[in-house]
């Protein structure tokens, strides 16, 4: 018993001493869109530094942001990976928590593909039809009426007679947001539905976004490999995609066009490929130079070898910033953010 | 009295079987066809998991490797010449990959290999990203290498690899952007040519986790060292804390309410879903006692919460399973009672305790929800230290490695998320191996 007591004592000892002192690897978490492109810096950073492999977490552009508003301190991690903008709400509980420089890292631009199995039909998608096929109103001879289209013909008779069946991202995901404002709203207008919402009291179209709920659409609350095998399972559905998923299985699934363009880093890059979005991350300037590499480890991701067009990260799928030398001077330099425009 | 006395006697001989008879022996059958269709069922659905699992994972111990021929040169690793390990790091991995790729195309010419359509960039595409940097640590633990020429193994890529296992196709390759048909070409080739083969890959046990763009070279080390921390943490913390609540409890305490409510609390908090215990352990190690993420003293203090009324239950059942004349006899000639309980009774429920205490560690082994609310499914590359001080480095859990592996995009993952299964059953049936000793062994029956 003595023995056991001592061992017990002996780590409530270590357990004292330990956590005063001072963290000396970087703790990053979000995004699990970002997750594999922090994961490839990570290990190639602790392939070619002195400092300890960076540890990276996933959990959710959103679950991330809040984590880095917890506080100032080594129990708080140093960078926030997100796949969406961060909010005003975010920057206010920073604020009360006493995070009030955070810098703003642009790495580059995702796409948003839409996918079947490889053996499926070909499809030329448009915002609207989209929109005519999974929201729960849509225009019918310049009424709003409740959505009945059985198959991607009775929305566009362009489209294969296919059941609609479609696997689309959960709303706690980042990829979720950019497809309802990229996809349903840009719908939602172009079929004349969010004039007729506005025209009927719904000042801001919220109807836009309201999907119908009788199985045609599908909500994936896990991540893509998820949606991948749901659509293998039905052979006629659509799932949504990252582009990284998409090139690294593109064996598997066959995408379709979005306004006549094909998804690819080029025509995201150039920015006619309509469906993509920026990738952020997000540091706690009150870090820098307390943990140790962090300074080393941001100029590190944003550097030509790394985020370039010839960087391992382009290789895995990321459309590489066009303004990258723009990014490269505001982390050398350590700028802070600015109040959200 | 008058049914039995009204009764007629019974017709016929004794031997022959009547329809009564033949009713409830048929419903004994039936119900042992029920029994056994059950079984069946049971065993049918085992030998599927299993099956599925091995056929899936079994290939994640095997990997294709090449066997290179590498020339240091001095001009590229260490130009000063001094072999200053300062001045020697300043080359990075790609420094190293470029090595490693002109070794390769050296070795195709010398073979005579020749391949139509094949790019340079295919070429360099064979080798695992992983290879530059093993050879980058192994030189500059030895800068000795350098003017020399290394004959090393090195990583094939993982499609090359997801080739030669059969999981890629030439017809697959024609659609997949990461791997061309002339690679696969090249592949055949240098297979015939003996420099490229299938080993037994222990690294998937030793070495770390790695990113997406080179799963070939992710392994299980950081998971199992972490997993068998937090094992460590939840045996020293349990075993001792749960034995002792049990003594008490059963000898000492009185019998009133408060006891009766402390022992329905116990047999509750067993039945309580895990991840309850990682949400309690967030908000009580992480934000308020300010222990760090990912850690795995976290994880055992947190799977210690769940193990103790698991360890605390089968602890008080072996105590009651002692006899009470072993007690009252060593009362009689003069014990305490303390020194009945700890000379007599704990020794003899010793067995029952540890097959309990070991169930219960295989339990928390296998554990992951809780583990996900506290950072445990981070992407962890370093080795966690040696103990006390590792215990506050972050690591990962073999139960979080598989979870972690079957969310990524690149197929081969899903492979190694397999083995990583393996692993696990290996260690989980080990333990329970081990309890079934014990109990076999030691167990006395009264």
């Amino acid at each position: 018993m003595k023995s056991v007591l001592l061992t017990v004592s002996a780590i409530a000892m270590a357990t004292i001493t330990t956590s005063a002192e001072a963290r000396d690897q970087i703790q990053i978490a979000g995004s699990s869109t970002v997750l594999p492109y922090a994961t490839i810096v990570a290990e190639l950073f602790g392939e070619n530094f002195d400092f300890p492999t960076p540890v990276v977490e996933g959990g959710g552009s959103g679950a991330g942001r809040k984590k880095l508003c917890e506080g100032v301190g080594d129990t708080t991690i140093d960078i926030a990976n997100s796949s969406s903008r961060i909010k005003q709400s975010d920057i206010d509980l920073c604020a009360q928590n006493g995070v009030n420089e955070i810098m703003e890292v642009r790495i580059g631009y995702d796409g948003i593909v839409f996918a079947s199995t490889i053996d499926g039909a070909e499809f030329a998608f448009t915002p609207a039809d989209w929109y005519g096929a999974l929201a729960a109103k849509v225009m019918k001879d310049g009424a709003l009426v409740d959505n009945t289209a059985k198959t991607w013909a009775d929305v566009n008779p362009a489209l294969p007679a296919q059941d609609i069946l479609a696997f689309i991202p959960g709303t706690k995901h980042g990829t979720r947001e950019v497809f309802d404002v990229k996809v349903l709203e840009a719908g939602c207008e172009a079929t004349g539905a969010a004039e007729a919402m506005k025209a009927a009291g719904d000042e801001k179209a919220e109807g836009c976004l309201s999907l119908r709920t009788d199985g045609a659409s599908v909500d994936i609350d896990g991540d893509y490999t998820e949606t991948l095998a749901r659509i293998d399972a039905n052979r006629n559905a659509i799932g949504v995609f990252g582009l990284s998923f998409y090139q690294n299985n593109t064996d598997k699934l066959r995408v379709a066009t979005m306004d006549g363009i094909v998804p690819s880093t080029e025509s995201i890059a150039s920015g006619e490929y309509p469906v993509s979005r920026p990738l952020y991350f997000y540091v706690k300037n009150a870090h820098l130079g307390v943990i140790p590499g962090l300074q080393e480890y941001i100029d590190f991701f944003v550097s030509d070898d790394i985020a370039g067009p010839d960087g391992p990260l382009a290789a895995y799928g990321l459309v590489s910033d066009p303004e990258l030398a723009k990014t490269q001077e505001m982390v050398a330099a350590g700028t802070p953010m600015g109040p959200l425009n | 009295m008058s049914v039995l006395a009204t009764n007629t006697p019974r017709k016929g001989s004794l031997l022959a079987v009547d329809d009564r008879t033949r009713r409830r022996n048929a419903a004994e059958r039936r119900f042992q066809i029920y029994g056994r269709i059950a079984i069946g069922i049971a065993i049918a659905a085992l030998a599927v998991l299993l099956f599925t699992i091995v056929n899936n994972g079994a290939s994640a111990f095997r990997q294709t490797f090449l066997v290179l021929d590498i020339p240091l040169e001095e001009k590229v690793l260490d130009k000063s010449g001094t072999r200053d390990i300062e001045a020697m790091k300043k080359v990075t991995t790609i420094g190293y990959g470029k090595l490693i790729d002109k070794a390769l195309q050296d070795a195709i010419a010398a073979q005579g290999i020749a391949v139509e359509g094949l790019t340079d960039k295919d070429v360099k595409n064979m080798i695992s990203k992983e290879a530059a940097g093993l050879l980058r640590d192994r030189v500059l633990s030895q800068p000795d290498l350098v003017g020399q020429t290394l004959r090393a193994k090195v990583l094939a890529n993982g499609r090359i690899d997801g080739y030669i296992k059969g999981r890629v196709s030439y017809e697959s390759a024609e659609r997949d952007s990461n791997v061309t048909p002339a690679q696969l070409r090249l592949a055949d080739a240098l297979k015939d040519a003996g420099i490229l083969s299938r080993k037994f890959n222990w690294d998937f046990i030793t070495t770390a986790d790695a990113s997406e763009l080179r799963p070939e070279s992710a392994g299980l080390g950081v998971a199992i060292l972490g997993s068998a921390y937090m094992m460590i943490v939840v045996l020293v913390l349990s075993l001792p804390i749960g034995v002792a609540t049990s003594i008490y409890l059963e000898e000492f305490a009185p019998q009133n309410r408060f006891t009766d409510l402390i022992e329905v609390n116990i047999s509750n908090l067993a039945a309580v879903p895990s991840i309850v215990y990682g949400i309690l352990g967030l908000a009580l190690f992480i934000n308020f006692a300010g222990l760090p993420q990912s850690a795995p003293i976290v994880g055992g203090l947190v799977l210690t919460l769940m193990t103790l009324p698991r360890i605390v239950i089968p602890t008080r059942a072996a105590l009651r399973s002692v006899p009470p004349s072993i007690r009252d006899a060593a009362l009689g000639i003069g014990a305490s009672k303390m020194q009945s309980v700890m000379h007599h009774v704990l020794p003899l429920a010793m067995p029952g305790i540890l097959t309990g205490t070991i169930i219960g560690l295989a339990q928390a082994l296998g554990e992951s929800a809780p583990l996900l609310l506290i950072g445990m499914v981070a992407f962890v590359r370093d080795f966690p230290g040696a103990p006390p001080e590792g215990f506050f480095d972050p690591a990962a859990a073999l139960p979080v490695q598989v979870y972690n592996w079957t969310q990524r995009s690149d197929p081969a993952f899903v492979e190694r998320a397999s083995g990583a299964i393996i692993v696990l059953l290996i260690f989980l049936l080990a333990m329970n191996a081990v309890a079934i000793v014990l109990r076999r062994k030691f167990e006395r029956r009264w």
